[in-house]
């Protein structure tokens, strides 16, 4: 029974974890275009990017669950110290991020979050060459 | 880059003199740069020397002197006053010779580094942040030094 439903699951986490990856990259890259133009516009960080920024940290806590499960479950060759150390870092940086913006409000507070979403986006490209692509 | 304190005139957080403020204004977005180099740059000599120490060794210890480089200037910055400027500095400026010797050391010669440091190409595989990095921290050191009043 158990054997089955881990059979069963494993195609449906591979899914998953493309989408989440894709949809990570969209969302980051949505709110980097966001901060980007309000940089350009000299706007301090608001309440649109603390969304904005919100939803990439969503994201990444998703992907945290779902990363360390998918790993779990793989017999390929992962290097899991990596692979979680950036699930984790990841699920983190928005979280600072916005601490450090909060003290700064001014354009400085902008750039640190459009730091914080490239560097998430950055950090989602290494997650993929280090899982190896669509396959689990 | 933004990280161009110059140009932040109206936030008035690097005022000469001040050396508190070697966080503030654009000095938070740097300290926020320069902590995950430095949680990167750690992590990074961390599985290298864990798990093969003797693959590439010149590349292995030049990524862990890049991890201690990155946290002690994070440090520094953070903690502010004379001497955390006066370490800055230091650290600062072996990070920029650092990376320039051995972003050309990878280039033309490539089996001294059989694997990557942070520095290898220039910072290449970080968005050559690595580059743009130091420039940017003496810019701000210059900026913020205590003695220029």
């Amino acid at each position: 029974m158990a054997l089955c439903f881990a059979a069963a699951a494993r195609p449906t986490l591979a899914a998953v974890t493309s989408w989440l990856y894709g949809a990570a990259l969209v969302v980051a890259g949505l709110a980097a275009v966001l901060l980007v133009v309000d940089l350009i516009r000299d706007r301090a960080a608001q309440d649109s990017h603390y969304i904005a920024l919100a939803v990439v940290e969503l994201l990444m806590l998703v992907q945290l669950v779902v990363g360390v499960v998918a790993l779990s479950r793989t017999s390929r060759d992962i290097e899991g110290a990596v692979f979680v150390s950036y699930l984790v870092t990841n699920a983190i940086i928005p979280v600072v991020a916005a601490f450090f913006s909060l003290a700064e409000r001014s354009r400085v507070g902008t750039t640190i979050l459009l730091l914080a979403v490239v560097t998430v986006a950055g950090l989602e490209l290494r997650l993929w060459d280090v899982w190896g692509g669509p396959h689990a | 880059m933004p990280d161009v304190p110059g140009a932040s005139g109206a936030e008035g957080a690097g005022e000469r003199g001040e050396v508190a403020a070697l966080s503030h204004g654009w000095g938070r977005a740097l300290v926020f740069v320069y902590g995950l180099f430095a949680v990167a740059a750690t992590g990074r000599s961390a599985v290298q020397l864990g798990l093969e120490p003797g693959k590439a060794p010149l590349a292995y210890s030049l990524s862990l002197v890049a991890a201690v480089l990155y946290l002690v200037a994070t440090t520094c910055l953070l903690l502010g006053g004379r001497t955390g400027w006066r370490i800055a500095g230091i650290a600062v400026t072996i990070e920029l010779l650092g990376v320039l010797s051995v972003g050309t050391l990878s280039y033309l010669a490539t089996d001294l580094f059989p694997d990557k440091t942070v520095w290898s190409h220039f910072g290449q595989g970080y968005g050559f942040l690595p580059l743009v990095l130091p420039v940017a921290g003496l810019v701000w050191l210059r900026h913020t030094s205590p003695t220029a009043t």
